[in-house]
């Protein structure tokens, strides 16, 4: 693959000429479970996600709030290893939606930055997106990425000064993530106002479509992100739906995203 | 050896700077202050007068006499940390980073604390300085350290207990950092140890430099000639860093850390993270880590909170591959042994984390001779380890 190939660019190409922006929904790897970890993707996935970002969960996530957290939890207590998540990287990347991976930069490290890119790519892994490795740290991991073909995504902060965005976005492929505001991961009340003035400082300086993520949780928040967004990000949300129906947390799922889908259609 | 940290908070292939995108508008804002700060005049003259008439620098150097007779008679002389007020080396980096928050314009301090003694000494400058103050500590430490929970409370701060995870020293520093993201731009971490990304590394080893430039001078007036040997113990590393820094470039003065072993490294029940950790990559900063082979951080254990950690401060890890300090490990008993010895010898209760030095001086006396002399970071009082000693040695409350 060549990366301007990917799924994911062919994604943001179309989704363009529809007059939309993208939805891309996460969940933790193995939450609840392995098994029932990829029905429910697979739910996420007929319900309207147009992009799936599977996290590794990590003991020490510093980026994410209480309901990523306890997800994680559950993934580690029920044994998730980077093994079984290349096992789903397969099955989720096998339906045909680009698929993605987020992981905290320890997992790959102690993996080896080499052999993780070329285990997972070979599996359908179309990109990482690291929220823990700044760009100064990341040139052993963007030689590997791109020699692999992965797309390199790295997280920009309304707190990200102007020379800094060139230096970040000029080395975003795929998409560059926006974190909509200062903070953890959660459902929050208002993203859109720091948000769009973040995505319309880096459309000043780059041509890579921008994803909106943090805090994007119902179907009103995905429409206004998706008025200046080529991308809306979805995590919390969906974890949530699952905490909260244990009995059936596929079809929360599918209905949280076809709500979603709908909201990236409301421009 | 220091040439090569200058290069972005790099301690050769360790340290460095792994943390969110939005944190690093405020590290940079951080290690700037910090530089202006140490070529300042005035700010140095506030720390050094603040240090003289607040902290009760230059702490005393104890000729430890009767405890030597454990230490196969060598000289066994005590930086006494404990005596510094809030009873800790602690408050040496609080106070310097309390400046700096100053100098940054921010009003409110969080930090994480382990066995309380960074918690109780932010909340203590807080308090001079008029700064909120919010502390984050595991719910398992909040129980084992209950005395100092109440002191930062009468202090004014606010104890967060953090249910995460192990519930100790490392769910409180994820908490805090979290906080950060959040608040960063009224807000200042003050980190409690010399690991974190950079520049806590730097900056917590340059406010704690002043215990070995103290040191180093007292045991030349005392004895006319440098220590053989220069011990401390290792939760992250601040007090250990901030003796050993002044005796880096004194090549015949051998640095030994004592790290935690809980029930003993070959258990897994520890927390020697250079002995028995790989290199990772944790809480920002490249370094040694517990951690399994899916890079999942392990959780450590310790009888001593202060040291119940499953890092390392960068500089240790790259002092460790130099071969210029040595890491040994103290198992939780050990540590008890020398606890009493010190208190029933000296009159001097040391904190647990501590002890673990003090054990780490019995064997290594042993094996240098009575002609040796031994300078040992007293890095705390153990007044807040009376419950966990009672416990220990069966003495009823
Ligand atoms: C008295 C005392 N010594 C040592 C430590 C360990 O920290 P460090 O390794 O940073 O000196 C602590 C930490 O709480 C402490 O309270």
């Amino acid at each position: 693959m060549i990366a301007s190939q990917s799924k994911l660019s062919k994604l943001f190409i179309k989704c363009k000429s529809e007059n939309r922006a993208a939805l891309i929904g996460y969940l933790p790897a193995g939450f609840p479970n392995q098994s029932d970890s990829i029905k429910i993707i697979k739910a996420m996935i007929e319900g309207g996600v147009d992009a799936v970002e599977i996290g590794f969960p990590y003991s020490d996530p510093v980026m994410d709030g209480p309901v990523i957290q306890e997800a994680a939890e559950v993934a580690r207590k029920n044994g998730i290893t980077m093994a079984k998540t290349l096992d789903i990287v397969k099955e989720i990347s096998a339906t045909g939606v680009p698929t993605l991976l987020m992981t905290y930069w320890n997992p790959i490290e102690r993996y080896g930055p080499e052999k993780f890119a070329h285990d997972f790519s070979v599996e359908g892994m179309e990109g990482v997106i690291t929220p823990d490795l700044p760009i100064e740290e990341a040139g052993v991991w963007l030689a590997t990425a791109k020699e692999n073909s992965i797309h390199s995504i790295f997280v920009i902060a309304p707190s990200t000064g102007d020379g800094r965005l060139k230096d970040v976005t000029s080395n975003c492929s795929g998409f560059i993530y926006a974190a909509s505001s200062m903070g953890v991961t959660g459902t929050q009340t208002s993203v859109a106002n720091t948000a769009s003035a973040l995505v319309e400082r880096v459309r000043k300086i780059s041509g890579t479509p921008v994803a909106v993520g943090l805090g994007v949780s119902n179907r009103v928040q995905a429409s206004e992100v998706a008025k200046f967004a080529d991308g809306v990000i979805v995590g919390s949300a969906f974890v949530k739906a699952v905490l909260q129906n244990p009995s059936d947390p596929a079809t929360a799922v599918r209905k949280v995203a076809e709500e979603l889908s709908l909201g990236v259609r409301e421009r | 050896m220091l040439a090569e940290e200058d290069i972005a908070g790099k301690f050769g292939q360790f340290g460095g700077r792994f943390v969110p995108e939005a944190l690093i508008g405020a590290l940079d804002e951080l290690e700037r202050t910090h530089n202006e700060a140490m070529s300042d005049p005035v700010f140095l003259a506030e720390l050094a007068h603040l240090n003289a008439t607040y902290v009760g620098r230059p702490s005393i150097l104890t000729d430890a006499k009767n405890f030597s007779k454990h230490c196969g008679g060598a000289q066994i002389l005590l930086k006494r940390e404990d005596l510094n007020h809030t009873g800790s080396h602690k408050i040496n980096n609080v106070i310097g980073q309390a400046l700096l928050t100053k100098r940054m314009g921010k009003k409110r301090v969080i930090a994480e604390t382990g066995a309380g003694q960074h918690g109780v000494a932010t909340a203590t400058a807080a308090a001079l300085m008029g700064f909120e103050c919010v502390v984050y500590m595991g719910e398992e430490d909040v129980r084992r350290q209950s005395l100092n929970v109440a002191r930062m409370k009468l202090l004014g701060a606010q104890v967060v207990p953090v249910t995460s995870g192990s519930r100790t020293l490392k769910d409180a520093i994820n908490e805090a950092m979290r906080d950060w993201v959040t608040n960063v731009a009224d807000t200042h971490y003050l980190l409690g140890t010399v690991a974190g990304p950079h520049p806590f590394p730097t900056i917590v080893r340059d406010f704690h430099s002043v215990i070995g430039n103290e040191a180093r001078e007292q045991v030349l007036a005392l004895n006319g000639k440098l220590p053989d040997a220069v011990l401390a113990c290792i939760g992250g590393g601040s007090n250990a860093i901030g003796i050993f820094n002044r005796f880096i470039g004194d090549a015949g003065v051998r640095l030994i850390g004592l790290e935690a072993g809980g029930d003993g490294i070959e258990t897994g029940r520890h927390a020697s993270t250079i002995s028995g950790g790989t290199v990772g990559v944790l809480h920002g900063t490249r370094t040694y880590v517990l951690q399994d082979e899916n890079g999942q951080t392990v959780e450590s254990h310790s009888i001593s909170a202060g040291l119940d950690y499953p890092g390392v401060g960068p500089e240790h890890a790259y002092l460790h591959d130099l071969g210029r300090a040595e890491y040994r490990s103290v198992t939780d008993a050990q540590a008890m042994e020398a606890f009493a010895l010190l208190s029933r010898e000296e009159g001097i209760i040391p904190a647990i984390e501590t002890a673990h030095a003090l054990y780490g001086a019995m064997v290594l006396g042993k094996e240098l001779g009575k002609d040796a002399t031994i300078l040992i970071n007293l890095s705390g009082r153990g007044d807040k380890d009376v419950q966990t000693a009672a416990a220990w040695f069966g003495i009823e409350l």
